[in-house]
């Protein structure tokens, strides 16, 4: 149809012409007014209490605790069944966040301007590996450090950004690229970048050097650093592509650990929903998939831009990281997914494919004509709470979001 | 006749085999050292006729 057609340039344009740049990193209660106390944003589509999966849980009870709503953790779990706080998908408030993806009001969260569309988008700080809240951890180490980050390095890191005019990300992006980096779960060259890119407004408005060196101790010690800011950036790019009557594009894909969530352009807000998927990877010594908690959080977004598993391909040390298969076998993942979009990204190349751009605007249409459920590489949460990370794999979107999807949008455009 | 020594010329040289769809025939063929190309096809939709027809009026 022509309408889709010219819908789904669009949608690409759109894509293509965003310009995110870091600016800022705020307390969210002031990011996003809307965000309340006892208000507790989740990765994924909606999802009530009783329908959470262990990790999930696990941390709503760390965050009530760590916002003071809550004196323990069992106080927080009674509080939450009794509806005591109001929960609600970081996609309804312009945000999103990695794996159980709390956000509340006392967070810092980065602030990614699209300054082609003038929107901005948001998502927490990224807290590093291992036992850490995002994959359920909720213990006093957990709480702790998150309590650092709201009360010194996330100040800090907000100063310094608005000491200068923010860090333009498509172009580090794209150098990550090529420097073996994919987005989601590998992020070594571009938290590297950041970092170079941050250190000297850092050092210039750093009023305690210990803790200037903890700061840059913490960013350099986290690989993953940079995860966050990725999915701030897609968040920001993706918004400006809602509601384009006629696009099949997807702009967003996200998961609760319970259900996967996809939106897409024609159909507005609308979630579209099926179960989640198990991941399947390799699992850190004395996990084994019996542990593994289903698909989980909001960082597929990353894919709904073209990086993650579609640019697996600019990745190689990732498929033998997340157990897909030879490093050779990487450049295939990419490939597959170039089947299901609209275009490619002139801009983030992969020097490794005679410089093919990252597949750019998942259409629902290809995705059910050739069978190819988007490929996402993922971190594994443990099943129960408080424990954390246990592995990381490759997971396929289902399919059944997206044949409910395609029913929806051809009734917006009135085919039966 | 020629078409007949066509297919005779075919089955005496060694065989390169595209196979499409199940990925069983080519493993089969590839065990017995036959070379093959798997080309990985499935029904459109998955063979959901209700999507299938969705699909061919919006323009797949």
């Amino acid at each position: 149809m022509e309408l889709i057609e010219k819908a789904n340039q669009e949608a690409l344009r759109r894509m293509l012409s965003a310009d995110p740049i870091l600016v800022d990193v705020i307390p969210a209660s002031k990011a996003i007014p809307t965000l309340k106390s006892h208000t507790i944003l989740h990765a994924g589509p909606p999802v009530a209490w009783k329908n959470m999966c262990g990790p999930m849980q696990g941390a709503i009870a760390g965050i009530a605790k760590f916002e003071g709503w809550a004196e323990s953790l069992e106080d927080a779990f009674e509080q939450a069944a009794a509806g005591a706080y109001d929960f609600h998908p970081n996609h309804h408030f312009d945000a999103v966040g990695p794996m159980t993806g709390m956000t509340t009001v006392s967070q810092p969260v980065l602030v990614v301007e699209n300054r082609e569309f003038g929107n901005r988008a948001y998502c927490a700080l990224n807290e590093g590996l291992g036992k850490v809240m995002r994959f359920g951890g909720n213990d006093e180490s957990v709480l702790e450090r998150l309590a650092w980050l709201r009360d010194t390095f996330g100040p800090a890191f907000g100063k310094a950004l608005r000491s200068d005019e923010g860090i333009p990300l498509k172009h580090l992006v794209a150098r990550g690229l090529t420097m073996g980096d994919e987005m989601h779960q590998r992020n070594v060259a571009c938290s590297g970048l950041i970092l170079r890119e941050l250190a000297p407004a850092l050092a210039r408005t750093a009023t305690d050097n210990e803790e200037l060196a903890k700061i840059l101790l913490f960013i350099g010690g986290n690989d993953q650093f940079f995860l966050n800011v990725a999915m701030a950036m897609g968040k920001s790019i993706m918004d400006p592509v809602c509601n384009i009557k006629g696009s099949t594009v997807v702009t967003a894909m996200c998961r609760n650990g319970t259900d996967f969530g996809i939106r897409v352009s024609g159909t507005g807000d609308q979630w579209f929903t099926a179960p989640v998927e198990m991941p399947e990877g390799l699992y850190f010594p004395g996990y084994t998939e019996f542990d593994a908690n289903p698909d989980m959080g909001d960082s597929t977004i990353v894919e709904t831009i073209g990086l993650g598993g579609f640019a697996m391909g600019a990745s190689p040390a990732v498929a033998g990281f997340v157990g897909a298969g030879a490093a050779s076998d990487a450049g295939n993942f990419t490939r597959t997914m170039s089947e299901i979009v609209t275009g490619e990204n002139p801009e983030w190349t992969i020097p490794a494919m005679d410089y093919l751009g990252v597949p750019t605007g998942i259409d629902i249409r290809m995705v059910l004509e050739t069978g190819l459920a988007p490929t996402i590489n993922t971190g594994i949460a443990h099943k129960e709470p408080g424990i954390g990370q246990v592995g990381a794999g490759v997971v396929r979107a289902p399919m059944k979001c997206f044949e409910k999807a395609l029913i929806a949008f051809a009734e917006s455009v009135g085919v039966k | 006749m020629k078409n007949k020594n066509k297919i005779s010329d075919l089955i005496n040289k060694p065989l390169n085999v595209v196979n499409i769809g199940l990925e069983g025939f080519a493993q089969e063929l590839k065990q017995q050292s036959i070379a093959v190309t798997h080309v990985e096809w499935s029904p459109p939709a998955g063979g959901n006729p209700k999507i299938a027809a969705l699909l061919s009026k919006l323009g797949t």
